[in-house]
Parts: C-alpha cells; sequence; structure tokens
C-alpha cells in the first residue's frame, strides 16, 4: 500500500524567499471546502478565513488526488 | 446386525432421540452372497435427477441414486471451487465520504457481477511483473459527487430531494471495456443487483475511484463464491404400521406434521399426502399415543438440493460447473499411477 508519507520541504529556514535571495515565486493559491456549505473557497495568504458563499468560519483542506490501491478483502 | 429387509437398507431410521442406520451399506462383501460391486449399467439405471423448479436466481433438484460423499462434493464444489468475476483491486483517486477507503473497498468487493467467467482467463497474482490484460482483468470505474438541490422546496428533510446523488447505488458502476472486451461482452459488465447501496453522500463529498475485477473461487473469498446458498437434505419418509389411525387420532395425527403431509381421506384415515414437506421435527414421536404406529426415516440416496444464485450464473450452470470441475479433479487423480 503506498500511502503518501510526510515530505520536509527541502529549504527550511525562517527568513522569507527574498531575503535569502531566491527569486519571488507567488503562492499558489489552495482551495478549501467550507464545512457548512461545501463551497470551494480559493483562499491567499492574507485572507480571512471565512465563506465568501455563507460566511461559515470552518474550512476543510481538500483531500489529496493522489491515488490509494486496496484490496477488496 | 445386517439387515436382509431390501426396503429398509435406503433407510436412514429417526428416533425421539436418536438418528440410526446413518451409513451406507451399498458396497462390496457387505451382505453376503450379494454383488455389490459398482456397475455403471446399474447406476444408470438406478440414477436420476428431478428439476422441482429452476429459476434465474434459485432452483430445487432431486439428485437420486448417488452417494452422499457424492451429492456433498457437488455442495462444496459449487460454494468453493466455481469461479466467477468479483472486484479485487481498488484504486481510490478520491474519497471524502464518510465510509473509509479500506471499508469501500470491501463493499465494493462483495458486489456481485454478472459476467460470463468463460470468457476470461486467471489473473496470476504471485508474478509481481505481470501486468493486467484484457483477457485477465475487467475495469469499471466509479465515479459520484454530491451537491446540494437548490431547487428544493424549504422545509424538505429527505435527502434523496435535498441533495444530488445523496446515495450512490451500485448503478452508478460503469464498466469500461479494455482491447476486444467490448466484443466478448456486447452487453457489457452489468451487476445482478443494481440497488445495493454503496455510500451515502453529502454536498462537497465525492467518490471517484477505479476497480479491477478478476476472477477468482470461494476457497478464496466468499465473494467469489456464486452462490449464495447451495445446501441438500436427505428425503423424508413416513411409515404408519398397522391398521390405519381413523377419527381423532387421525386430526392428531396430522396435527404432528407441517401443512399438506398428512390428510385425511373420505374414510376418516389419515394418510401420508407428502413426506417431501415434512420438516422431520420429530412431534409425533413425543404423543405415546403413536408408540409403535410410525416410523420416520430419510431415504439415504435421495438428495433434495436448493441451489440460489447470487446472480453471475443461473443455478443450473452452477450445478453443471460442478460437475465439469468434479469430473476434471478425477482426470487430474487417474494421471497418476494409484497402483503402485
Amino acid at each position: 500500500m503506498n500511502r503518501e508519507s510526510f515530505v520536509p520541504p527541502a529549504s527550511q529556514s525562517s527568513s522569507s524567499a527574498a531575503a535569502a535571495g531566491r527569486a519571488f515565486q507567488p503562492v499558489q493559491a489552495i482551495t478549501y471546502l467550507c464545512a457548512s456549505c461545501a463551497a470551494p473557497n480559493t483562499l491567499n495568504r492574507s485572507d480571512p478565513v471565512r465563506c465568501k458563499e455563507c460566511g461559515h468560519r470552518v474550512l476543510y483542506k481538500q483531500r489529496t488526488r493522489r491515488m490509494v490501491q486496496f484490496e477488496a478483502r | 446386525m445386517v439387515d436382509y429387509n431390501r426396503s429398509q437398507r435406503n433407510l436412514v431410521g429417526i428416533e425421539h432421540d436418536r438418528v440410526t442406520n446413518v451409513s451406507n451399506t451399498d458396497f462390496p462383501g457387505y451382505y453376503p452372497g450379494e454383488d455389490h460391486a459398482w456397475n455403471l449399467e446399474k447406476f444408470k439405471e438406478n440414477f436420476k435427477i428431478q428439476i422441482s423448479y429452476l429459476s434465474d436466481l434459485s432452483s430445487s433438484f432431486d439428485l437420486v441414486g448417488v452417494d452422499a460423499s457424492i451429492a456433498n462434493a457437488f455442495r462444496r464444489i459449487m460454494i468453493a471451487e466455481v469461479p466467477t468475476l468479483a472486484i479485487e483491486y481498488v484504486y481510490i483517486e478520491n474519497n471524502t465520504s464518510i465510509i473509509q477507503d479500506e471499508v469501500l473497498a470491501h463493499r465494493l468487493g462483495l458486489i456481485p457481477l454478472k459476467a460470463n467467467p468463460d470468457y476470461l482467463r486467471w489473473f496470476k497474482k504471485d508474478d509481481p511483473d505481470i501486468e493486467p490484460t484484457d483477457y485477465d482483468t475487467v475495469v469499471l470505474h466509479l465515479s459520484a459527487k454530491c451537491t446540494a438541490n437548490p431547487s428544493a422546496a424549504p422545509g424538505t428533510t429527505d435527502p434523496k430531494v435535498l441533495y444530488n446523488n445523496a446515495n450512490v447505488y451500485a448503478s452508478a458502476i460503469q464498466f469500461e471495456p479494455q482491447g476486444r472486451q467490448a466484443e466478448w461482452f456486447p452487453d457489457g459488465i452489468t451487476l445482478a443487483n443494481p440497488d445495493i447501496l454503496i455510500a451515502k453522500l453529502r454536498p462537497g463529498q465525492e467518490i471517484d475511484l477505479t476497480m479491477h475485477c478478476i476472477l477468482g473461487i470461494g476457497q478464496d473469498h466468499a465473494k467469489f463464491s456464486p452462490v449464495a446458498t447451495a445446501s441438500y437434505r436427505l428425503l423424508p419418509t413416513i411409515d404408519i404400521i398397522g391398521p390405519p389411525l381413523t377419527g381423532d387420532l387421525a386430526q392428531k395425527f396430522k396435527n404432528c406434521f407441517p401443512k399438506g403431509v398428512i390428510e385425511i381421506n373420505s374414510n376418516g384415515e389419515a394418510y401420508v399426502k407428502d413426506a417431501r414437506k415434512d420438516t422431520v421435527s420429530r412431534e409425533v414421536l413425543r404423543h405415546p399415543e403413536f408408540d409403535g404406529r410410525i416410523k420416520l426415516g430419510r431415504q439415504r440416496d435421495h438428495f433434495i438440493f436448493t441451489v440460489e444464485s447470487t446472480g453471475a450464473m443461473t443455478p443450473d450452470e452452477i450445478f453443471i460447473k460442478s460437475v465439469q470441475l468434479l469430473k476434471k479433479k478425477c482426470q487430474i487423480l487417474r494421471k497418476f499411477n494409484l497402483r503402485t
């Protein structure tokens, strides 16, 4: 069973990307699902954690789309 | 003690507290001076198959004139060795339903598939290098996503109205023909029971998975068994000894058996109408007035089979396959020189 395992990020530093001298890469916005109305919400770093549809304050991270194999037994 | 009464030889005696004459005596040397060597002509004369009823899913038939070992072999082969197709590998791309991945996979595996197993070959599991091909693997796909139904009337509580795809049924499984499978299975791989509930979803939840089905036998996992039940019982016999039972006694006698077993004729005498319907509850043996007046028994070489199919094959097909498999086993055995 090839379950995914946690891989720590390669570059671990407390300083920002700019301070480390690397080119700035826009952080990819992640889609979360509202716990109340299940609407997809795309949040950026500075956005408040709040559903844009219903204002609910609980958002779920989506499950990975990585395939998992099981035996039907 | 050797019983020379020929009519009693095939009967298993049923007493109030025990069962007698259980073993077969139909073998050479048991009855002095009689020839009981196995003989094909004699077997052909005695052997009988009678089909009581046969439908797509269940059947009942009588197998008369064989030993219990043969009848039991057929029963066991039907349950554990007739190959069928079942879901074996589940590749889950997404499952956000409340039912866990492994439980979902297990549920999917138990769904009976309607596919002729003769068109497929065995998938060799033990070889890690082997890739599934269209000859040995059937691919199914299931994807369902639940959404809220905006047109539902306010105050509705029924999840089926409130949401789209609230219940995922087996009918949502799609067959994806690989290679020449569209030719071999022109009707596709269908499900014996399309109304099986697989999972319940709520808005935002999603199931998306691919399944690989392979051939297997019930010995490996019950999901591969083509029968729901395959069982037999011996034909019951009821003998009234001595003068006929009449009047109140006849009525009481009749009431000791299930409906239709004992009837009372125009003379008021009880007679055995249909011993086959008897459940052999032995109720009649509890009453002292019938002491010595009644003999219950079962015919040792008369097997009443009941075969219920899960839907993959018809019951007659399953039985015929069990006969073929037993024959194949015998042929394998004959290849060895058993005389050394």
